[in-house]
Order: structure tokens, then C-alpha cells, then sequence
């Protein structure tokens, strides 16, 4: 297919890879419009644009998940077609998905066995499987199975099964938003070392802020073109996302909180037990959500953010009704309908798959929970027309890019699904809504619109709570926040009286008052 | 490695999805016929024999919406349970257990009865079913022991239940010990609908399942419930749907549903309890679920083609002299090409092995 045979003293000079006029069409859009983009070996080359613009299509035609329809590929000076993944990873191509590509059933070993080409012994794997977990700072136990991992320890398994085949082009497709600040500087050091060794980064990410840190080079994309190509360490975070969006951003605006209202969620002495060996339980957590405000937890994921987002939806039932008071009526043994009844949302942090059906068109999205508080039911059957108008209302409401209420919802990109699932539980007028995740992998636009549609609601009387890793998005909302660490919640604190220094020691375990993990230690010995 | 591979496709087209059924028959005819052919028969004559004949009398469409019945009655439950991931294996002994208490309604008034017993037995055999169902419903959420192991098993248990109670309380007092209750009195048989032929009241309910099941999948919240739950269990969790409760009324409605066809067979053609009430229908129902794409609609095309292989395979024999495995042959042959081109509309064959690069 492709000759192997390299020339070392011409190697140097040759871009790593040079695309020329690559286009690709879908039924209905144009994806790529005669894209260019030049990576020299050893840069870490940021790729910027919102949702939609092409840049995923792009690097899937790069790693040969897709194929260009016109244009040509240079892989080190040479015309090359890259005719599947396998076929990229042999040229020397890796990638770490935005969506994990992970089986649940199988080990962390199994998974990266998969997919690589020449596994060889599981064990003599998994040894290798620590040792760069460790060089690089992504803590990871190769025999735990996929599935009682949380979301961050899954990509941590993506990033690692690519660094395990010594890439010299790596593509990372929104590697930090799950890692603590801390956990990504050490990333930052890792990716830059790879750099220095000699590996091309091509860097997707929709944190300006790092890309401003780590990135020496940008290509800008805008619906499928090429708009501009920058030093990012010459611009502002504002002037990226401006350049992204060809227009002005309306940075979301937190006034200042009137008076704390009454509380509309009290979590009381929260612990839970759970028959998974690998789950984090929660230990004696309490907290409470005042109307009107926003209360930010923060958190690496696995830390229990899975069961405390269960416990308080009701999927998972506690075992003490006291535990769980919404809007002064104990919850913990309501399921989740009779909880909505009393007034609340809820955004899970999995879009497709939980907070969304892939295979169902928006309108029937829209009953999925709305059902509960719009109506949308009457006597037992489905009022469709009311469905789709509700649809088209959230659609409208939050600029849902779609194809109307008949689009699947999978057929919607990350950042417009999450909007059309914050619109529909944001329109139902709740007195008290958690979201997890709110803006993970959603581009600037839609970040901020999500977020000054969080803090709306807030500011309108509902109890806001929001539970995510990313530090920056929760000082940006949050009027109080605090930590969960190893299924503990560290004191809130107000917002303007910490630091993200201080929040990123408090996620890596530093409380102020030690947890006597010791106690433990010496029961289970 | 090996040298044929399956390759996803990505999205299957819609209309193929509605068009292989038909595809599978069209295959199954022309499997038929070079089968017939290599057999020495003619092929075309056979053919006839098989799908044609047994249609073209008054007596035999009246055949074919009788065999019909008890399938449809079956499949539309059992497709309502698939759509939810209840796999119900059980719809046999359901539909026995549902002949033995209607039927045995009859038989406790024999000798006393009114207009009100015909009534009595329908809602006997719908709960004779349901309590049948019932059992893999409470094993399933109590213990999570698999639906399918355990519906297919009671069949067993329901045949050697019936089986006793024909050589014991139920058999006919003057019928010279042979294995057979009584035979039913008019007020507990079934009316004719259709006079000249079998076609009983049965094929009334079977129509009515038909819309009640669609008007259950695609207008109601259940429905809609039921669907979600089929998809993506983790977001009918998070919706609260109630998953426990859609389990029940799964298997509730369908054990109902294959009890009232089981009590329509012995109150309608045989007219009284016997050891052999069904062919196989229950088994049969879970190819016409699956051939009419779960879809009441399609069930019933499903049904009336698969009723057809029945009768059609008498017919075969007796014109022809065909061997009494032919039945079997074409019902089998029909939901290999089902399956085959479901296969092929997901995914693509691809020859030669994957390049392995050392």
C-alpha cells in the first residue's frame, strides 16, 4: 500500500504532515471546505473552532476514520492515503477520542490490547501499561474492568493506550477537560516532553486558557474553512474565541447574589453503600442548596460524583429518607418521577444514553423527562403535538442547531445535545436542578450560553448545583463551592474568598482537616 | 484470521429494513423450488400444492384465518415484551395454561350454563395466562433470573400439567378412559363468525390485539416507556420509568393474550380439552413476532404467512406425498433468510483477511 522506506536526512525538514485542499461533503453539509494545514515535527499545533465547524471530521479523515473526498494528504513529504485507523497507527498516528471507544466488560489491559497491533503477553502488558501510566501521571490499574470506571479513568485509558505505540503524531480531542489542574499541568510537562522528543501534538481543545499555555501554533476552522492561523501565545483567550465564532462573545455575567432564600435542597449526613467493590461511596456528606444560588462541586472524577448525582435523582434509592430533603419533603426513598414532582431537574453528565435516547427524534427526547412537569400527557396517552411543540420551543429557546424535533438526537453534535437537554429541564421551570457536567467538550458559544442560562434560573429563585471537574466553569457560576474528595465534601467556601489553587489542592485530598482515612486502613487490615 | 469478515455499515436503510421480509419469501420460494426440483417433483406444481390450493377455497382461507388466530394473539403480546427487552419464551405453556382454566370452566358448569359462561371462560384463560407469566415476571425481579430460561421451562411444567389432567379430573366420564375431557356444551363454545368454515370469535380478538397493540405501542405513554426501556435502559432510569412495572405488564399481557388463544382453541375447532391443543403455536409466535418486525401490523401478515406454511404443508403432503417434515423445512428456511438479510443490511462481507503489519 505504502512503502516504509524512510529518508532519515530529508525527514527533518519535511513538514510531519501537510494536508492540501482536503474537503469532505455529508449529505446536506459541507464538513471540510479545501482545508490546508501544515504540522512541523516536534510543535504542538492547536486546532480551534466551535462545535460543527469540521475540526472532528477533519482529524477522523487524519487518523483514516473517514476519507477525504478531495485533497491530498502529505505524511512526512509524501502522498499517502491513510485507509483505515490501523493503517494511521502503523504510519505512526495516534489519537485520543473525545468519545472513549472503551468495552465495559473487559479490563483496562483488554481495552488497550484491542487496540493495539502487536499486544503481545497480557502481563508483560500490563507492566508496560503501569509504567507509563506512572511516567506520566495517569494513575490507572490495568486489571479493573472498564465499567466501574468513571469518565476521567476512562480517557486516562485512551491517552495511555496511545502513548504506549510512541506516536509521532498524536491528535488529542479534549484531553484535560476531565483531569484537575494539577493532574493537567502534569499532562502539559508530559505533552511537552513528547514534543521535545520529537512527536507532533495536533491539540483540540476548547479551554483557550490552555491553549494559550501549551500551544505554539493555531489553525483556526469556521464552518468547514480555514479563518486564521495564529500564535495563541500572542493573542487573548477572548480574541481566540472571537476569531472561533466570528463574532463577538457575550461572556456570561454573574451579578452578584441578592439574599440567600430558603433552602431548597438539604443533604443531611449522606453515606451510601454500594455492592460494587469499585465504587466510591459517600461518607457522611452535607450540604444544602439556597434558592437563589448556584453551589459548585468540584472533583476529580471517581472521587463519588457517580453516586452522589444518582442519590440525589433518585435512580439509586438512600437508605435514610432524611438524607435527601427537597424542598422540605425527605426524598431519600422517592424514586426519580416522584422527585421531579417535587421539583426537580436534573442534566445528567452522559448526554447520549441517559440524558438523551440516540435512536429517538428530539420531540420524544423532550417528553423523556418532560413528561413529568410539561403536559404532555393526558389519560395515559402521548399528547404528540404538544411534544414536537415543546421540542421546537427548546430548540428555539437555546439555539439547538438541528435538523427540527424529527433529528435523532445522535445525529447532534455534543455542545447543541447538551443544550436542547439544559433547555428541556431548564423550560420546565424547576425549583431545583443539578446538572452534571454542564459545558464537558461544548465549545465557547454554547459554553457561555449554557452558562448564563444556569445562572438565570438561579438568579430567577431556583437552587442551582453543579457538578463538574472543570475549576474554571465553576468559578465562572458558582457563589459558593466545594470538593468532593474519596466520597468526602469538603466545607463550601464562597467563591471570591478562594482561589483555583486552593480548590485544585483541595481535589487532590489536601482538607484542612485530614479524613481519618487511617480509621479505615486499620479495619481492613 | 479469517477470510471473511463483517463490516458494519453504519446506518441500515429504512426501507430495506420493511422490504427483507419480503425478501425472505421471495428466497424461500425459490429455495423451494430447486428443493422440490432435486427431488424429482415438479417444482411448479409442488409450489402450487403448497401456497396456492390450500387458498383457493372458501374452507381453506377459513383454515388459514383459524391457524392465524392463535399466532397473532401470541405474537402481538410476545412483540410488546421483545420491544422491552422482556424475552418471553413461554407463550406455549401460557397458551396451554390458559386452555386448562378456560376450558376448565367449561367442564366445572357443564350441564349448568348460560350466556354468561363463554364470557367467563375468555376472562378464565386471560388469567390463567397471566398467572402462567406471572411466575418468570416475580422470578426475574425477585432473584434476576433470566425470563428466557425460565418461561421456556414452565412450558414443560404446563404440558405434563395438562397431560394429567386429561388422563384424570378432566377426562370425559363416559369416554371409555380415553384421554379427552368432555366435549364442550354450546354455551361454552366459541361462535362461528364465519358460517361454511372454523373461523370463530377468536379472529375477532385477534383483530382487536392487533389494534389495541398498536394503539398501546405508538400512542400511549407505556408505549412509549416500553420503547425507551428497549433502547436505552440507563435513560429510562434517569427519565423514572418505572422498569419493575413495565416487566409485569410485559409478561402480564402477553400470558393474557396466549391464554385467551388457548382457551379459543378448545372452545372453537376442537370443541373440548386434549392432550395436543397446539402445533407449536406458542413457539411458531416468536418467528411471526420477529417477521412482522414487531409491528401489530406486520404480525398479522406474519401470521396469516406462517398459518399458510401449516395448512400448506398438509396439503403437500396429501396432494403430493410430500414428507411431513416440509412444514418444518419451509418455516425454518423462511426465518434463515429473515436473519440472513437482517445480517446483511447491517453489515457488508468483506473477503481477505486484515493486513497484520509485524
Amino acid at each position: 500500500m505504502h512503502s516504509h522506506a524512510e529518508t532519515p536526512p530529508l525527514e527533518a525538514a519535511l513538514p510531519r504532515l501537510e494536508l492540501r485542499g482536503i474537503t469532505k461533503r455529508f449529505p446536506g453539509c459541507l464538513a471540510n471546505d479545501h482545508v490546508d494545514l501544515v504540522l512541523q515535527p516536534g510543535e504542538i499545533h492547536a486546532l480551534l473552532g466551535e462545535n460543527g465547524a469540521g475540526k472532528s471530521t477533519l482529524v477522523k479523515m487524519i487518523y483514516g476514520v473517514l476519507h477525504p473526498d478531495g485533497g491530498t494528504l502529505l505524511w512526512q513529504g509524501r502522498e499517502t492515503v491513510v485507509p483505515d485507523p490501523a493503517g494511521a497507527r502503523r504510519l505512526g498516528i495516534g489519537m485520543v477520542f473525545q468519545h472513549f471507544s472503551l468495552f465495559d466488560t473487559l479490563t483496562v489491559t483488554e481495552n488497550i490490547a484491542l487496540g493495539l497491533d502487536n499486544a503481545g503477553p497480557m502481563d508483560a502488558l500490563a507492566t508496560r501499561i503501569r509504567t507509563v501510566s506512572e511516567r506520566y501521571g495517569l494513575a490507572l490499574d490495568p486489571d479493573r474492568h472498564v465499567f466501574h470506571l468513571s469518565v476521567g479513568e476512562r480517557q486516562r485509558v485512551e491517552i495511555v493506550r496511545c502513548l504506549l505505540q510512541d506516536p509521532k503524531l498524536l491528535i488529542m480531542d479534549e484531553p484535560t477537560s476531565v483531569l484537575t489542574p494539577q493532574e493537567a499541568t502534569k499532562l502539559f510537562e508530559t505533552l511537552r516532553r513528547l514534543a521535545a522528543e520529537g512527536c507532533t501534538i495536533l491539540y483540540i481543545s476548547h479551554k483557550l486558557e490552555e491553549i494559550r499555555a501549551l500551544c505554539s501554533r493555531a489553525t483556526v476552522l469556521r464552518a468547514g474553512k480555514v479563518v486564521g492561523a495564529c500564535d495563541p501565545r500572542q493573542e487573548t483567550a477572548r480574541g481566540l474565541a472571537e476569531m472561533m465564532m466570528g463574532a463577538e462573545l457575550a461572556m456570561p455575567e454573574r451579578p452578584p447574589q441578592i439574599e440567600s432564600g430558603k433552602a431548597r435542597l438539604t443533604v443531611r449526613h449522606l453515606s451510601t453503600t454500594s455492592d460494587n467493590p469499585f465504587a466510591t461511596n459517600l461518607k457522611d456528606v452535607s450540604f444544602e442548596v439556597r434558592a437563589g444560588e448556584i453551589l459548585g462541586i468540584a472533583g476529580v472524577a471517581g472521587n463519588g460524583q457517580a453516586e452522589l448525582m444518582a442519590a440525589l435523582s433518585g435512580e439509586v434509592l438512600v437508605a435514610d429518607a432524611n438524607s435527601v430533603v427537597i424542598e422540605g419533603v425527605a426524598a431519600g426513598l422517592l424514586g426519580p418521577r416522584a422527585r421531579r414532582a417535587l421539583g426537580l431537574a436534573f442534566v445528567p453528565e452522559e448526554r447520549l444514553g441517559r440524558g438523551a435516547v440516540p435512536e429517538l427524534s428530539l420531540s420524544e427526547n423532550a417528553l423523556l423527562s418532560g413528561y413529568a412537569r410539561e403536559p404532555l400527557v393526558r389519560g395515559g396517552m402521548v399528547h404528540f403535538g404538544r411534544a414536537r411543540a415543546y421540542a421546537e420551543t427548546i430548540i428555539k429557546g437555546f439555539n439547538v442547531v438541528a435538523h427540527g424535533h424529527r433529528a435523532e438526537a445522535r445525529s447532534l453534535s455534543g455542545g447543541n445535545l447538551q443544550k436542547f437537554i439544559i433547555g428541556r429541564e431548564i423550560l420546565q421551570r424547576p425549583q431545583l436542578l443539578v446538572v452534571g457536567q454542564p459545558t464537558w467538550g461544548v465549545d465557547a458559544g454554547a459554553a457561555a450560553a449554557i452558562h448564563k442560562a444556569l445562572i438565570a434560573l438561579a438568579r430567577s429563585g431556583a437552587a442551582v448545583l453543579v457538578i463538574s471537574q472543570d475549576l474554571d466553569e465553576l468559578f465562572v457560576l458558582s457563589d459558593r463551592i466545594s470538593v468532593l474528595f474519596h466520597g468526602r465534601l469538603s466545607d463550601s467556601r464562597p467563591t471570591h474568598e478562594t482561589t483555583v489553587e486552593r480548590i485544585g489542592l483541595l481535589m487532590g485530598g489536601l482538607f484542612s482537616t485530614p479524613p481519618d482515612e487511617d480509621g479505615e486502613i486499620v479495619r481492613a487490615v | 484470521m479469517s477470510l471473511l469478515r463483517l463490516e458494519p455499515r453504519g446506518q441500515a436503510s429504512k426501507t430495506m429494513v420493511y422490504a427483507t421480509p419480503l425478501l425472505a419469501v421471495a428466497l424461500t420460494l425459490l429455495s423451494g423450488f430447486i428443493l422440490f426440483l432435486a427431488m424429482g417433483f415438479d417444482p411448479l406444481k409442488a409450489l402450487h400444492a403448497f401456497f396456492i390450493a390450500p387458498i383457493t377455497t372458501q374452507r381453506g382461507i377459513g383454515e388459514l384465518i383459524v391457524k392465524a388466530t392463535p399466532l397473532v394473539l401470541c405474537a402481538v403480546g410476545l412483540a410488546i415484551g421483545f420491544r422491552a427487552n422482556v424475552w418471553n419464551i413461554g407463550a406455549e405453556g401460557q397458551l396451554t395454561m390458559g386452555a386448562i382454566t378456560g376450558g376448565g370452566l367449561a367442564l366445572a358448569f357443564y350441564g349448568d350454563g348460560g350466556w354468561w359462561l363463554l364470557p367467563l371462560m375468555v376472562i378464565g384463560g386471560a388469567i390463567g395466562g397471566a398467572a402462567w407469566a406471572a411466575v418468570p415476571a416475580w422470578l426475574r425481579l425477585r432473584f434476576n433470573a433470566s425470563e428466557i430460561l425460565t418461561s421456556l421451562m414452565l412450558n414443560y411444567v404446563a404440558l405434563l400439567l395438562l397431560n394429567y389432567l386429561v388422563h384424570g379430573p378432566f377426562r370425559d366420564p363416559d369416554g371409555f378412559a380415553f384421554p379427552e375431557s368432555r366435549l364442550f356444551e354450546s354455551d361454552a363454545v366459541m361462535p362461528i363468525l364465519w358460517a361454511g368454515t372454523r373461523v370463530h370469535l377468536g379472529g375477532l380478538f385477534a383483530l382487536l390485539a392487533v389494534a389495541g397493540g398498536w394503539l398501546l405501542i405508538a400512542r400511549t405513554f407505556v408505549g412509549f416507556q416500553i420503547k425507551v426501556i428497549g433502547l436505552t435502559p440507563a435513560a429510562a432510569g434517569y427519565a423514572g420509568f418505572d422498569q419493575k412495572r413495565i416487566v409485569w405488564l410485559a409478561l402480564l399481557l402477553s400470558g393474557a393474550l396466549a391464554g385467551i388463544a388457548g382457551m379459543g382453541e378448545v372452545a372453537g375447532p376442537i370443541g373440548q380439552i386434549t392432550p395436543s391443543i397446539s402445533p407449536g403455536y406458542g413457539y411458531t409466535a416468536i418467528i411471526v413476532a420477529f417477521l412482522g418486525r414487531l409491528h401489530p401490523v406486520g404480525i398479522l401478515l406474519a401470521a396469516l404467512l406462517m398459518a399458510l406454511s401449516f395448512i400448506g404443508g398438509e396439503a403437500a403432503q396429501i396432494a403430493m406425498g410430500l414428507p411431513k417434515a416440509i412444514t418444518g423445512v419451509f418455516q425454518g428456511m423462511l426465518l434463515f433468510f429473515l436473519l440472513a438479510s437482517d445480517v446483511l443490511i447491517r453489515y457488508r462481507i468483506r473477503f481477505g483477511a486484515r493486513r497484520v503489519v509485524a
